[in-house]
């Protein structure tokens, strides 16, 4: 997964043009090109939606319309680890709104937003298929389950800390 | 040589998504870095979902006599302990296994057809997939059938889409054989969108052999060509597993040009879904293919006439191809000899929620929910009564527990007002607020609704804000009857089946817990103390040590007081998550 620390004047077009490339053979490609910009880039930034539609002749207000239609895609960068809080049903019967309170109380960051120091964006998804673990996160595509508020500050502890010593 | 051989143990560790959440997969680092010298013969070996989730991280031990022993709830520190006693001493570690009594009760009522290899085979494994029988469907099918003789048979199965509508599965293939035009494809629907539902993503992580092997036979069935996985992005591992089973297929000859030298010629694709329920809905899924906004267009004409590309098409749940193969190996009057008159075979459901032994369960149609919920479920988590049960997800419903001898079929669950849908079982208990959870599935709805027809758009934000308005302790005397009325509306006039079901929720709960519903108007009151401003949190100052855990956690600082002293709740502050209640570990805080 991208840390998302790459900014919109440091884009490396030709990344894009040969993603496009790749899939252009495929008829409907417009998605699959979509997501795997996605995650390189851990984000789609608006000026890369000008270049697929160039690269594959596609009108850019279609490709707009296809990114905002799917939940999927973002068009601002991201934090370094994406927090997925379930809402699903049995997520929801077991505390899933706590849950959520945890993580912005101890991450910082907002539903749908990303902390000031750039670590943690949340984001709130339906189900993550885990629901015998209810309640559940996902962070950077691994699964947490049995959550409480404890074990959600532990794990967000231990992130800060790996950050720390890697960053000193 | 042959000694060492008879004397091998096996490790299997489940390592599907349910799995890895509870740490397996350090468990599994942990077997294999401390068997390294140990000089033991084990195999240890990955596998997928064994089903019992509530378990997890879950491990099977294999003596060298074949006597399987669960492990549950495992941890890297107890591997050592198991190694010592129960591989090296032959005396399992008793206090952490799972009781045969349990294990017993667990499986009595349940059919493992779709679920067959879960939990057994190592899904990455093409070997494992063909010393269980894996691809010999096919091939008795690609050797010894006409197209027509598969279709009869699966059309004798009675098998019945398995995604939620129930359509007959071997009459769809037949359209889709007589429709004109080429090329011809099929494509499986593992969107899953069901918030509540994994048992796709569970097939897909621990057997994909057997749906890539089911969509072949369907391919050959239908005289298709191309095939393609719609797969939601957020099940990374199960697309994973899913490549790794192509490719090896590919490489072994299943999958490509002239299949083991058939004639038949097929070829898989990989699609990620990109977070839109209503993809879901074949058409809309079929527009996402095609690299489109997934909006639902009206049918006729059906995909199997006019699908991808304006090409025949077929599209099949996971479940529905998983099936597929054992009923070619098995005969068709082996699988409907499970079931009831117009509902055949076992059905797959993700039992979650208050119940104690959740998990992925396979049980043979006609089952009662009674059974469900207390010989497999083992009753509630909680210990609270068993209050209702939600099946069918957002486009389903409630039945009560009053109607728990409610037969598990198409007929008999429609009867009640929700519908089978695809195999999501929620257990609610006597903490569970019937408004808030219709609300909760209003709310996911009228968020995932696609705004392209009026009725949808428009009729689940009213029914949504109406239910808010109850929960608030805001609704008034006339709030259930516009409720239905919004209800009626919406379910007969929208374009597709999510908003003809998104009222489901709404009229099942009104028809069998109106009492609540007035409790919130009239009397202002939320018997599961659930929703936030019908309730006060209040701190039991005879029980409070004054730790203060209380007080780190609450997000808008409403709790202070005195370390060793009894603290207390600010009421103006206070949002009533609920956390406080959550972490404080002396029962100290109350909610009324
Ligand atoms: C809103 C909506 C969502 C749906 N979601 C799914 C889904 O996630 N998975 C699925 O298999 N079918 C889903 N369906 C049903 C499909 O439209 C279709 O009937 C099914 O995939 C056909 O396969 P089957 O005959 O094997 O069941 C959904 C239908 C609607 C109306
Ligand atoms: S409801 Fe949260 S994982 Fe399914």
């Amino acid at each position: 997964m991208a840390d998302g620390s790459m900014t919109e004047e440091k884009i490396d077009f030709s990344v894009i043009d040969a993603i496009a490339r790749k899939h252009s053979v495929e008829r409907g490609a417009v998605i699959p090109i979509l997501q795997e910009v996605q995650d390189t880039l851990g984000y789609v930034p608006k000026a890369v939606i000008q270049r697929i539609a160039d690269d594959i002749d596609v009108p850019a207000s279609e490709i707009y319309g296809i990114v905002t239609f799917y939940a999927q895609f973002r068009l601002e960068p991201l934090g370094k680890y994406l927090i997925k809080v379930c809402h699903g049903t049995a997520c929801h019967l077991c505390g899933a709104e706590m849950v959520a309170d945890t993580i912005a109380q101890v991450t910082g960051a907002k539903e749908g937003a990303t902390s000031e120091d750039k670590l943690f964006t949340v984001e709130r998804v339906a189900c993550l298929g885990c629901c015998s673990l209810a309640p559940c996160i996902m962070i950077n595509g691994d699964t947490h389950g049995r959550l409480t508020p404890e074990s959600i500050d532990k794990t967000m502890q231990e992130i800060r800390k790996k950050e720390a010593a890697s960053a000193g | 040589m042959s000694l060492a051989k008879e004397e091998k143990w096996t490790i299997k560790i489940g390592l599907a998504s349910c799995g890895i959440a509870a740490g397996a997969r350090k468990v599994y680092d942990a077997f294999k870095t401390q068997l390294k010298d140990k000089g033991l013969n084990v195999e240890i070996k990955q596998t997928g979902c064994m089903g019992m989730c509530y378990n997890e991280a879950l491990i099977e031990v294999i003596s060298p006599q074949n006597e399987s022993t669960f492990y549950s709830k495992v941890t890297p520190d107890k591997v050592e302990r198991i190694i010592n006693e129960h591989i090296a001493r032959s005396t399992p570690v008793t206090e952490w296994i799972i009781p045969q009594k349990e294990l017993k009760s667990l499986m009595a009522k349940q059919k493992r057809v779709v679920l067959r290899n879960c939990g057994i085979i190592d899904p990455e494994s093409l070997e494992d997939y063909l010393a269980a029988d894996g691809y010999k469907a096919l091939e008795k099918v690609l050797n010894s059938m006409s197209p027509q003789e598969v279709i009869d048979e699966i059309t004798t199965s009675g098998l019945r889409g398995r995604g939620g509508a129930g359509f007959p599965t071997g009459i769809k293939w037949g359209f889709a054989r007589k429709a004109e035009g080429e090329p011809k494809y099929i494509v499986c629907n593992a969107d899953e969108g069901d918030p509540g539902a994994f048992m796709d993503r569970s097939v897909l992580e621990s057997d994909p052999h057997t749906v890539i092997e089911g969509m072949l036979i369907a391919g050959y069935a239908v005289g298709a060509s191309e095939g393609y996985f719609y797969i939601r992005a957020e099940y990374p591992l199960a697309i994973k597993r899913l490549e790794i089973a192509l490719a090896k297929a590919m490489e072994k000859g299943f999958i490509g040009e002239n299949i083991k030298g058939s004639g038949f010629s097929f070829s898989i694709k990989i699609r990620q879904g990109a977070g839109a329920f209503v993809c879901g809905e074949e058409t809309a899924l079929l527009m996402s293919i095609e690299g489109k906004r997934g909006m639902p267009r009206v049918r006729p004409p059906f995909p199997a006439n006019s699908g991808l590309w304006e090409k025949p098409t077929t599209i099949n749940n996971v479940e529905t191809l998983a099936n597929v193969a054992w009923i070619i190996l098995n005969g068709a009057s082996a699988f409907n000899s499970y079931g009831t008159e117009k509902s055949k075979g076992t059905k797959v459901f993700a039992l979650a929620g208050k119940v104690a032994h959740g998990g992925l369960i396979e049980v043979p149609m006609g089952i009662t929910l009674k059974e469900v919920v207390f010989d497999v479920g083992g009753g509630t988590s909680s210990g609270l009564e068993f209050k209702a049960i939600q099946i069918g997800g957002p486009s389903g419903g409630v039945i009560p527990a009053s109607m728990a001898d409610t037969q598990v079929d198409y007929e008999s669950v429609t009867k009640t007002g929700a519908i089978m849908g695809s195999g999501g079982l929620i257990v609610m208990d006597e903490s569970s607020c019937m408004v808030d959870i219709t609300k909760f599935f209003l709310n996911f709805t009228q968020e995932e609704s696609c705004g392209k027809c009026t009725f949808c758009r428009i009729g689940t934000l009213r029914m949504l804000e109406t239910l808010k308005r109850i929960a608030n302790g805001e609704g008034k005397e006339e709030d259930i009857e516009l409720l239905e009325e919004l209800a009626h509306t919406v379910k007969r006039a929208s374009l597709c089946g999510l908003g003809q079901t998104a009222p489901n929720p709404v009229l099942t709960t009104i028809k069998y817990f109106r009492d609540e519903y007035e409790e919130h108007i009239r009397d202002h009151k939320c018997r599961a103390k659930k929703c936030q401003a019908l309730i006060t949190y209040e701190v039991i100052s005879e029980k409070c040590p004054g730790c203060g855990v209380c007080a780190k956690y609450c997000p808008t600082k409403a709790i202070s007081g005195e370390r060793k002293k009894p603290f207390v709740i600010d009421q103006e502050k206070c949002i009533r998550c609920g956390l406080c209640m959550n972490v404080c570990r002396l029962d100290a805080i109350s909610v009324q």
